[in-house]
């Protein structure tokens, strides 16, 4: 049990943090997408 | 006349078959008369009760595999049903919120703390660290990751993990206000937040999907069959030159998939795989994840709240789990009846949305972390 419980608390660590890593590098890629493609630029 | 009773005689020798029996009547009737998630519950429902009437041939037939386990082999084993499901589903998603209000993403992150929880709650009850996960991540909030990622950890609780992920999607109008309200006070919830949304190009909303399919492969390989499939459904949405295939996706696409997909996980109800303690406690933990789930969303933007100087209604953050739009309703509501002046459904939608992406990551992060 011990064992399992270090690997959740793994997951837990490396799982929800990587979730925020690419939610985070999502952020900043929608940031940019916003930024080279603005509305007027495209015409719409 | 005896062959004429056979089935009869076996269905009372065997009292969990009538068990489940009266279980597929009662996903019927959530189905049916409460309309929680009709489409995977009455298929399920009437598979569960199938599957449970001895000598029928719906498994096994003349010692082959019958039409049930086929479709099971064919759609769940290879992945493809949970899959071809996530085209439809990403063909119906609007990220125009979420690209208008980027910073909407992080809730999507934060609101998976539920599945973690799990994880870790479940293994301290001696849960094997694979069917732990498959446990964890029916607090995704979303079906088809959660069959996906149960069944490429080989847990042998599938059929529970199933009609706990699609019933507590639907009990979420019932489960969220009681989380919420527990961690939130009433002055919190009636904060009030501006509204400015960024107008959002053509180009951009081609663009996201693809980039994050190669954001996705890159930082987490794991999770590219799923974001890749949600994210090629919302291809054909967006390019504009493929409006027929887009209305197939989020229609006869999703609809025959959730009649086969409903109906073959029956498989995993028979009732000597699904009459066990353990099952109860895996659907004990799933309820436990959702709640869990919107406790991380809310203390998440609590902590924001900490730093910033426009606060953040911290419900928003309870929105960031998958079930897309019912949390996001869910979320205006409370804030209605707090005070009736507090419009916050946009913020709402794009945490939701973004909890969409944010539970497909999670699911390819798991397997990724144990396979």
């Amino acid at each position: 049990m011990t064992e399992n419980l270090m690997l959740a608390l793994q997951i837990l660590g490396l799982g929800w943090g990587g979730i925020f890593l690419v939610m985070f590098i999502i952020y900043l890629v929608s940031l940019g997408l916003a930024r080279i493609f603005p509305p007027e630029q495209a015409g719409e | 006349m005896e062959i004429l009773l056979e089935g009869v005689l076996a269905l009372i020798a065997e009292p969990g078959r009538i068990a489940m029996i009266a279980i597929g009547c009662v996903l019927m009737y959530l189905g049916i008369k409460k309309e929680y998630e009709p489409t995977l519950l009455v298929p399920m429902g009437l598979g569960t009760i199938l599957v449970n009437i001895p000598f029928t041939g719906v498994l096994e037939t003349g010692g082959q595999p019958g039409p049930f386990q086929v479709l099971f082999d064919m759609g769940i084993e290879t992945e493809l049903f949970p899959l071809l499901l996530f085209i439809g589903i990403g063909a119906m998603i609007d990220f125009g919120p979420l690209l208008s209000n980027p910073f909407l993403l992080l809730f999507g992150a934060a609101a998976q703390f539920g599945i973690f929880f799990v994880i870790i709650v479940a293994s301290l009850l001696g849960f094997d660290i694979n069917d732990a996960a498959s446990a964890g991540i029916i607090a995704a909030a979303d079906g088809p990751t959660s069959i996906f990622v149960a069944n490429s950890l080989g847990s042998k609780y599938m059929g529970a993990i199933m009609v706990a992920a699609y019933s507590y999607m639907a009990l979420v109008p019932i489960i969220q206000p009681i989380a919420v309200k527990a961690v939130t006070t009433k002055k919190e919830r009636a904060i009030h937040m501006s509204y400015n949304p960024r107008a959002v190009s053509k180009t951009a909303k081609i663009l996201f999907p693809v980039t994050i399919c190669i954001i996705a492969g890159l930082v987490a390989p794991a999770s590219l069959p799923l974001v890749g499939f949600l994210m090629f459904g919302n291809l054909l949405r967006e390019c504009g030159v493929l409006d027929n295939l887009s209305n197939s996706a989020q229609n006869e696409l999703v609809n025959l998939i959730s009649i086969l997909l409903g109906l073959c996980v029956s498989v995993k109800m028979e009732y000597h795989d699904f009459l066990q303690i353990d099952t109860l406690i895996i659907m004990g933990l799933g309820l436990l994840g959702f709640v869990m789930d919107s406790v991380g969303g809310v203390m998440f933007a609590k902590l924001l709240n900490l730093f910033r100087k426009e606060k953040i209604n911290p419900m928003v953050g309870a929105a960031g789990i998958s079930a897309f739009p019912m949390s996001s309703r869910v979320i205006q509501k409370l804030a209605t009846e707090e005070d009736p002046q507090n419009f916050i459904l946009m913020q709402a939608a794009g945490a939701n949305v973004a909890g969409q992406i944010a539970s497909v990551v999670a699911g390819g992060l798991v397997l990724g972390l144990l396979l």
